[in-house]
């Protein structure tokens, strides 16, 4: 593709065109401007393109173009989930009966979009092991926030109001310490020991009275399995803390254990990831949140529940935190999830996480030949590699994520989590062939070899892509946010 | 069973494990002691193949009243109007649609740019110097937008109009106990604002003042009067929540001083589906710039300075700043962002005036004729396309019949306003025609005897 400046909307509108076919004004018209003080009526039309519709769709065409989907490769973006997005997922969400629904109608008019919520969230409880489950969150952090919220609730219910810590690992995902934050609370962090885990000692010494919960991931952001996590519990616990889950992960161990198993009190699932609702280029996601008993009070209202043999929203609900989205949550994306969970049942849910576990093991295994890896056992559904080897090179982690661009791949994340130095962290999926990660591999070996023996063909990538690295400097220090005429 | 989405032969498995020098993948699961391992198997139903889940979920959805076989007049935040075919086309590409945030831009230009344009439309329309790239929803982004002007002012009182949305004011109260702010509700006289009570309220403690404009009962507050009021007290923040359609036809917030501007653009591209993902909206001055929350894509050149698009002051953001972020939002609504931005191409700088004053002629001629057919109607201050009358009877009573007529009626205000019992909130679209206005108004008028 040609290396140039791809024309803005407004600057292929051209005066007079027109892509809209509005419906006819079949009523007698009144004079408007009668009914409005002059200071109130628009004098300025707003700068919106004009052009026709064939133009409209070249021009997004044209950008779709310019992106890269998991449809168009190989997405190993660690903590992401980048999984295939099921197309009849799409189709369902398509259908009249559910996309042109009105929250606002009677419920006795949407029974068959809250038996999909009812059964939806059913299964979510039964996945995570949590007692009741609220799919109102819009996404995983509002789902964190949500389940910081109600154990603050829990904790203020109980007359315990000095509970003002969160302690999150410093291999934490920053979204984790934000909510906290938002929550009303102050983040502190527990460290990790070698081995990439908690350390307990450390944790010991953090927890205290004023220990409202520890948030986790499980398996956590190295992609490793909290081994002493009944240990945890116990401590967070007997410190009067709570336990909460952030399922990002959650990929990784679906039907082989559940958070509230393990002594997690909340839990949040980010649907986009895990059960297939598609990124969306940032979204829209879900973030559900699920509970224990003892926390169920709290979720947010209305609460979905049976009652008489109907569905009903129910909004009677005391201890509520209240209300955390308009109406009752992403029910698109929602949809698409128990779409998924449909399709998979246990046995492939099960299966789901037994294969992103051996794809990324068997990645692991092959790159370590030539990257460092940091925690050496064996990982989850996803891994982090350090690039500190090809940086005593001169070749950076960004520098290897470009260069990956040349060869059409999505690189891994990087430079997170925190506590690794030059971070690689790659997340394969269950949805990749072996095909797929035999041909990831080799380029990741090769770009290893390029960077020992031509390390600027790697430090000036990418060269193959249709702009080159960006100024972002500058974007930052001089911020031009829309188009100026 | 077979699973479609699950390339992995059992060959490939056996090749894999001897790769990685184990046994059985069981071997990989280890690490998870005993005592929490899952023992059985997950009590989910069974999987069903495509066609049965086609023909099942089908089912489900036939089971609900659709917007598409009846005629609908419910509104109150959510609306039922006309989607231009390439809308769809456009969000179903899978480059879009598959694709994470775009934190590489150099495979990301047509995400970014997309959402630079985006920007732009919302600034060109809010008149607000600069947008961000999308929140969850309108009420979610007016909690942040409240949280925000408490954090800059430093101050702890927030006054909002009991005319704005009923449920973006219990995300307010929600969102609000985290920094411990204080939300003083502000009454409604007929469904407007009382500026009485709002200027006996405010003082040099207040934060910001939150107003819809149109409000949740379709009236057009009277911006001008609430900017003097505020301006009176030094550094306290006007706030406005707006239907951007309806911003085609009045005179945009940006140009009442606003310091924030929020919204859903739902009413561009975006079916009603129960309530959600919509997408949220967030403009506001230069001077907040740097307190946005979510992301924001500027422009750039790349090495060989060509014009291109990256994700820009992430300072802000919970990524970089973790504790010490404006917000936590991470994912926000960035499909339905191109959803809406596809939508305003197609309607267009002329055509976005012409469909909001459609909806406001409609409106007006189903307000006469519930007018003349006897009906109270609760004001006859200017409007968008939303108006509330007086029943005789339940609103919940009246909708059930008019639903045997194919008719979904207007939203229940009882449920949120206790002294506006037996008023319905009606909503007339651009996509009624005169025949179903004449039909509602007939139908509503036997009910009501």
């Amino acid at each position: 593709m040609a290396n140039k400046d791809f024309p803005l909307i407004f600057e292929r509108s051209k005066e007079g065109r027109t892509s809209y076919s509005l419906p006819e004004l079949d009523v007698p018209e009144v004079n408007l401007d009668d009914e409005f003080e002059a200071s109130y009526v628009r004098k300025t039309a707003p700068n919106l393109p004009e052009v026709s519709e064939l133009e409209v769709m070249r021009h997004y065409t044209g950008l779709s173009n310019r992106n890269f989907g998991v449809d168009s490769g190989f997405y190993p973006l660690g903590s992401c989930t980048m999984k295939y997005n099921p197309k009849i997922n799409e189709d369902v969400a398509r259908l009249d009966g559910f996309s042109h629904i009105h929250p606002y109608q009677d419920s006795s008019t949407v029974q068959g979009a809250m038996e999909m919520l009812y059964d939806l969230q059913t299964s979510l409880s039964e996945i995570t092991g949590m007692h009741e489950v609220s799919l109102q969150p819009a996404a995983g952090a509002q789902g964190e926030w949500t389940g910081l919220m109600m154990i603050r609730a829990y904790h203020e219910a109980n007359g315990d109001f000095n509970r003002t810590k969160v302690i999150v690992p410093d291999s934490a995902h920053g979204t984790n310490p934000a909510s906290a934050t938002v929550a009303g609370f102050e983040a502190v962090t527990v460290k990790s020991n070698e081995k990439g885990l908690v350390d307990l000692e450390d944790l010991k010494q953090v927890v205290g009275e004023d220990t409202a919960a520890l948030m986790l991931t499980n398996p956590n952001t190295l992609g490793l399995f909290e081994t002493e996590i009944v240990e945890m519990a116990e401590i967070v616990h007997e410190a009067g803390g709570k336990l909460y889950y952030d399922g990002a992960n959650l990929n990784a161990i679906m039907g082989y254990a559940r958070p509230g198993d393990m002594g997690f009190d909340v839990v949040h699932l980010n649907l986009h990831k895990t059960f297939t609702g598609p990124h969306g280029g940032g979204g829209p996601g879900s973030g559900p949140v699920g509970v224990s008993e003892e926390l169920e009070a709290f979720l947010p209202k209305p609460i979905l529940m049976k009652k008489d043999d109907k569905l009903v929203f129910e909004y009677d609900r005391p201890q509520s935190i209240g209300r955390v989205k308009p109406y009752y949550g992403n029910f698109g994306i929602n949809l698409r999830a128990y779409t998924y969970i449909r399709t998979m049942g246990a046995e492939g849910l099960k299966k789901v996480s037994e294969y992103a576990v051996l794809n990324a093991n068997y990645m692991m295994r092959q790159l370590e030949k030539e990257y460092d890896l940091p925690y050496p056992q064996h990982c989850k559904h996803e891994f982090v590699l350090s690039g500190r080897r090809q940086k005593k090179l001169g070749v950076r982690t960004l520098d290897i994520a470009k260069r990956l661009l040349d060869y059409g791949y999505h690189p891994p994340t990087i430079y997170f989590p925190l506590n690794v130095e030059e971070a690689l962290m790659v997340e394969p999926t269950e949805t990749e062939s072996k095909e797929t990660l035999d041909g990831f591999i080799d380029i990741m070996l090769s770009i290893s070899e390029e960077a020992k023996n031509d390390p600027e063909l790697v430090q000036e990538a990418p060269h193959n892509t249709i702009v080159k690295r960006m100024d972002e400097t500058t974007a930052a220090r001089k911020p031009i946010l829309r188009y100026e005429d | 069973m077979e699973f479609r989405y699950l390339p992995m032969t059992d060959q490939d498995k056996k090749d894999m494990l001897t790769t990685i020098g184990v046994e059985s993948t069981d071997e990989l699961f280890s690490d998870i002691p005993s005592k929490v391992r899952f023992n059985r198997e997950l009590n989910l139903k069974r999987p069903a193949n495509e066609a049965q889940l086609k023909k099942e979920l089908t089912d489900m959805a036939n089971k609900n009243a659709n917007l598409k076989n009846n005629s609908s007049f419910l509104g109150a935040g959510v609306y039922d109007h006309f989607i231009p075919s390439v809308v769809d086309h456009v969000i179903s590409r899978s480059e879009f649609y598959t694709a994470y945030t775009p934190y590489q831009p150099e495979i990301s230009q047509g995400e970014l740019q997309a959402i630079f344009e985006f920007q732009t439309m919302i600034s060109e329309l809010t008149g607000m110097p600069i947008a961000n790239s999308s929140m969850y929803d309108g009420g979610t982004s007016l909690a942040e937008a409240v949280n925000l002007s408490a954090a800059q002012t430093k101050r702890k009182k927030i006054l909002v109009s009991k005319t704005v949305h009923p449920e973006s004011r219990a995300v307010i109260k929600s969102y609000a106990k985290g920094p411990n702010l204080d939300i003083v509700e502000i009454d409604h006289k007929n469904g407007v604002t009382d500026l009485e009570h709002l200027e006996s309220q405010l003082d040099e403690n207040t934060a910001s003042v939150v107003i819809q404009y149109p409000n949740f009962f379709g009236q057009v507050e009277k911006l001008d009067r609430v900017r003097d009021l505020i301006s009176a007290q030094k550094k306290t923040m006007f706030i406005v929540s707006s239907n951007p359609l309806a911003l085609g036809y009045l005179t945009p917030p940006g140009e009442f001083d606003a310091d924030i501007v929020v919204g859903d653009t739902q009413v561009f591209g975006i079916p009603a589906q129960f309530g959600g993902p919509h997408c949220g909206y967030f403009a506001t001055t230069k001077k907040l710039m740097r307190k946005v929350p979510g992301r924001l894509v500027g422009q750039t050149t790349d090495e060989d300075g060509v014009r291109g698009f990256v994700l820009t002051l992430q300072a802000r953001e919970q990524h970089i700043r973790r504790d010490k972020a404006t917000s936590n939002i991470c994912s926000n609504q960035a499909l339905n962002a191109l959803a809406s931005s596809v939508a305003m191409s197609s309607i267009g700088k002329h055509g976005l005036k012409k469909m909001a004053t459609l909806n406001m002629q409609k409106a007006r001629y189903a307000k006469q004729k519930f007018l003349d057919a006897g009906f109270e109607v609760l004001s006859d201050a200017p409007f968008f396309n939303e108006f509330a009358i007086k029943l005789t009877k339940s609103v919940k009573e009246v909708n059930a019949r008019l639903l045997e007529k194919g008719i979904i009626g207007g939203y229940d205000l009882s449920d949120a306003y206790p002294e506006l019992n037996h008023h319905m909130l009606v909503a007339v679209t651009e996509i009624r025609t005169k025949e179903e206005i004449d039909a509602f108004v007939k139908e509503l008028g036997d009910i009501h005897g």
